[in-house]
């Protein structure tokens, strides 16, 4: 058997802000931004984090795979939601995996997502294939280069015995306590230093070193490599460092830095999920991940990935866009800004652990029930069947409905009720197995709407935070389905 | 077999306060304005009470929970009195649990009160809420309006019924509101308005504009009753007896089985037929003299009009513009002017539209009094959201109709 990437998936947020709408708010403050000012950001929602990010990159990696087999799930971002509650069982949960799954949470550095990847794909037994996810959605200063560099999104990777579509050749990890940022446990933002510097004594300098001894430990020279993800924002900085690597100028892939932005531990993911979308069988990928230090992979692609069925992992996300040109709305998203969000926003959001542990199948793994009687599928799971013409008692087995095709009952769009987003979008939604539920709606663009009918999918999103108490609750809300 | 309450029980007095933003009074004021009032309709003291009920549907907002703050309002003497909940029916329910206990015989005299102090939130609309520690994980965090108003979307798909028909039909019905609440001196909203500025108001859930949506109030309405023999012994004539009390409760189908298309009311479908079968009336759209049904949205009413089988399946929006349920029409619809201007204090609401039934058929309702004398009278309440309810469908009458 053979070891490597069995599949891959990405999630970009719907929305992407204009950099020019960020430069017009704050040329009046730092002009210097105009250079940055092309091209456009992904912005995660209100109610998107790098938990639920990662949840629907993995979802995206394991369509058609068969989750039970799911050994493994590892996380990476440097912008968890939890600093002690682990991150990768949240997504484990939503994606209905196996208890006995091993979850860990890579974070602290820019290149927790490639470390993760490496660590997978060295790890024990791959009998079980592990997934390898990174989200980042990080909170930057208004006014600042990484507001505009950065975007927020996520990439899974699924690693393992099998077929792989790709297998590692060699890989080579430097560890170098070089601080271009920092943030700590009393900082909220990335302190971050000269970029000069970060280019030309730790880029420059680290990643080479680091290229240089990958191809030490393999017959590949490094003008064969066919796809090199360098996931820096410059794409001068790529060039350089890819002709100082020997790299031909041709082989350094799209940054997404024009359509997508920097995605932080997911970046180096992203752009190896994006590789392997156009990749040939026989291609030689190289991906770096930067970060107090650097994490280099060279693969290879195989014969598997020619009749792997091709799916738009990184441009289908690409191409589900809508434009947004309402930076006060970021602001606002990402709590940069002191708003007035009324009196209906005061209401106590507590969550009793009590509560959420009891009924975390039927709220973060969105498990109905199915009536071995009847047949009927319903949600939530109940003692007694909803089917009137039955009514079995402790009848219902455990069915999953995340992943079940619906169809929109009726709708609404309330400005009364509160909302982070105004209107709050929500409506009866049917699955086409059986179920339904009252849900919130997300994602809906408003110059299309929604209509009796719609096709919709689920999603795992944040359903409420509890600002008193810091927690934030997931449940899924529907989506009108995005035609791929 | 049941027998049903037909005319066991009569209405031995009423009363109902000013409703409306009632700064300066605490709900125990309104209490005691509505109970005087009923008292001296009926011509009894308070301790001729047997029993009594309470509703209050948010009462954290107000009076807290139990009994107690009734008896400690009324200076009960040491009655049985219990607190009713149950949604936006809480008010009706009440009221059946007073008029059983004089059918049972348990009571000569009990008292049903509903009140509601709404405006102490800080804003307009209902006040926003747990839904319960469980729900609050799931459920969509809706709002009255954004629950109604997916009957409007769901109404539509299954009849074909363009936005702008709807949209025109529910403007007549808040013109048509309106108009009735500018005859109540005790309604909350008493401005007449027009159609143009109903469908340009802004919008608060879509299809749902401003002027969809009622008034949220204080204020409180109360019932004393007894058997009709002691009525007359109190030297009461032209009784208005109890003729059905129903009640319908949702248990998940609307909300979990895909039966149910969300253009309509289960439950008052069920509650509409055991109420026309307990009062003896087979042709509800003949028989019925007026209705005083739970329009806290203009799409309620005008779907509530099919269930209680007073309009033909999907033939509301025709029976609405022609002026059906006019005040000048076949069966007048809120002639009182209805939640949507006298006003919804929750728990009070149901005991308020039996008062306007109890008024209009002793030819008490002054400037709006029907001519055509009335003789059968529903109500009707919706608690909760059209997915999952309660439904109430009370029937008073001329006794002996």
């Amino acid at each position: 058997m053979t070891t490597g990437i069995l599949s891959f998936g990405a999630y970009l947020p719907r929305a992407r802000l204009s950099r020019q709408a960020i430069f017009e708010a704050n040329a009046w403050f730092n002009p210097g931004l105009k250079s940055l000012s092309v091209g456009e950001r992904t912005m995660a929602g209100w109610d998107e984090d790098a938990v639920t990010m990662s949840t629907e990159a993995a979802r995206a990696c394991l369509e058609g795979k068969d989750r039970r087999n799911i050994g493994g799930l590892y996380m990476a971002s440097t912008s968890y939601p939890f600093l002690d509650r682990q991150n990768s069982g949240i997504v484990a949960d939503a994606l209905n995996l196996r208890s006995n799954v091993q979850t860990l949470d890579f974070a602290s550095s820019q290149r927790a997502g490639t470390s993760a990847l490496l660590v997978a794909l060295g790890g024990g037994s791959n009998a079980h294939p592990c997934i390898v996810t990174a989200a980042d959605k990080r909170r930057t200063k208004s006014s600042t280069e990484l507001e505009l560099t950065s975007g927020d999104g996520a990439a899974a990777l699924l690693v393992g015995d099998g077929e792989p579509l790709a297998v590692l050749l060699a890989s080579h990890t430097e560890t170098v306590d070089f601080v271009d940022h920092f943030r700590t446990e009393e900082s909220e933002f990335d302190y971050t230093w000269e970029q000069r510097w970060v280019r030309d004594e730790g880029v420059m300098k680290i990643v080479p070193g680091a290229a240089q001894s990958l191809f030490s430990k393999t017959t590949v020279s490094p003008d064969q490599v066919t796809h090199a993800c360098l996931p820096f924002p410059q794409k001068r900085t790529n060039r350089s460092l890819a002709s100082k690597i020997g790299l031909r100028e041709g082989a350094v892939r799209d940054n997404l830095q024009s359509n997508c932005g920097g995605t932080g531990t997911a970046h180096p993911l992203l752009m190896l999920a994006h590789a392997l979308e156009d990749a040939t069988p026989g291609d030689i990928i190289l991906v770096a991940g930067f970060g107090q230090g650097c994490d280099v992979l060279l693969f290879q692609a195989t014969e598997a990935l020619a009749s792997f069925r091709k799916r738009a992992a990184v441009e289908g996300q690409l191409a589900l866009r809508r434009e947004e040109t309402n930076y006060q709305k970021f602001l606002a998203f990402n709590d940069l800004v002191v708003m007035d969000r009324g009196l209906r926003a005061e209401t106590d959001k507590m969550t009793g652990l009590t509560t959420h542990y009891r009924n975390r199948d039927m709220t973060q793994g969105l498990v109905g029930g199915k009536c071995d009687r009847c047949g009927t599928v319903q949600y939530p799971k109940a003692d007694i069947c909803v089917n009137a013409e039955c009514n079995a008692v402790s009848s219902l087995q455990d069915h999953p409905l995340a992943d079940m095709a619906a169809k929109l009952n009726s709708y609404t769009a309330d400005r009364l009720t509160y909302s982070a987003d105004p209107p709050a979008y929500y409506g009866m939604v049917q699955f086409d197995v059986g179920g339904r539920l009252m849900t919130d709606i997300t994602d809906v663009d408003p110059h299309v709407g929604l209509r009796v009918g719609m096709p919709m999918r689920m999603m795992f999103r944040v359903k409420d935070y509890d600002p008193k108490r810091g927690f934030r609750r997931y449940f899924w809300k529907a989506a009108p389905a995005d035609i791929q | 077999m049941t027998t049903g309450i037909r005319d066991k029980v009569a209405i031995l007095g009423m009363g109902c306060s000013k409703f409306g933003e009632r700064w300066s009074d605490n709900a125990e004021n309104l209490m005691v304005e509505a109970f005087q009032e009923a008292l001296v309709d009926a011509g009894i003291e308070t301790n001729e009470i047997d029993a009594a009920w309470l509703a209050t549907a948010i009462e954290e907002q107000h009076v807290g929970k139990s009994g107690v703050p009734l008896a400690m309002a009324l200076r009960l003497p040491y009655i049985p009195v219990t607190r009713v909940e149950n949604y936006c029916a809480s008010g009706s329910d009440a009221f059946r649990g007073a008029a059983y206990a004089v059918a049972s015989g348990a009571c000569d005299i009990a008292l049903a009160l509903g009140v509601e102090k709404l405006k102490d939130t800080g804003y307009g609309g209902l006040p926003q809420r747990s839904r319960g520690t469980v729900n609050d994980m799931y459920w969509a965090n809706v709002s009255a309006p954004g629950a109604f108003a997916q009957l409007a979307t769901a109404y539509m798909a299954e009849h074909r019924v363009s936005r702008e028909d709807l949209k025109k039909a529910m403007a007549h019905i808040s013109v048509k509101s309106h108009d009735n609440g500018s005859r109540n001196p005790k309604a909350h909203l008493r401005k007449k308005i027009n159609e143009d500025l109903v469908l340009e108001a802004p919008m608060i859930a879509d299809p749902l504009g401003l002027f969809d949506c009622c008034g949220v109030s204080d204020g409180a309405a109360c019932a004393i009753v007894t058997t009709p023999e002691i009525a007359r012994s109190l030297g009461k004539r032209r009784l208005v007896t109890v003729k059905a009390l129903q009640l319908a409760v949702s248990n998940g189908i609307e909300a979990q089985h895909n039966s149910w298309s969300g253009s309509h009311f289960a439950t008052t479908r069920v509650a509409a037929k055991r109420a026309y079968e307990e009062a003896g009336i087979s042709k509800p759209r003949d028989q019925i003299s007026l209705t005083e049904v739970h329009d806290c949205f203009s799409v309620t009413e005008l779907v509530t009009m099919e269930d209680l089988f007073l309009s033909p399946f999907g033939g509301s929006v025709a029976d609405v513009r022609d002026g059906f349920f006019d005040a000048g029409g076949a069966i007048p619809c809120q002639i009182d002017g209805g939640l949507k201007c006298f006003g919804h204090p929750i728990g009070a609401s149901g005991l308020r539209m039996i008062y306007e039934m109890y008024l209009q058929m002793q030819g008490r309702a002054e400037e709006r009094q029907r001519q055509q004398e009335p003789v059968f009278g529903l109500t009707h309440n919706l608690g909760g959201f059209p997915h999952q309810n309660v439904c109430s469908v009370v029937i008073v009458g001329q006794e002996g109709a």
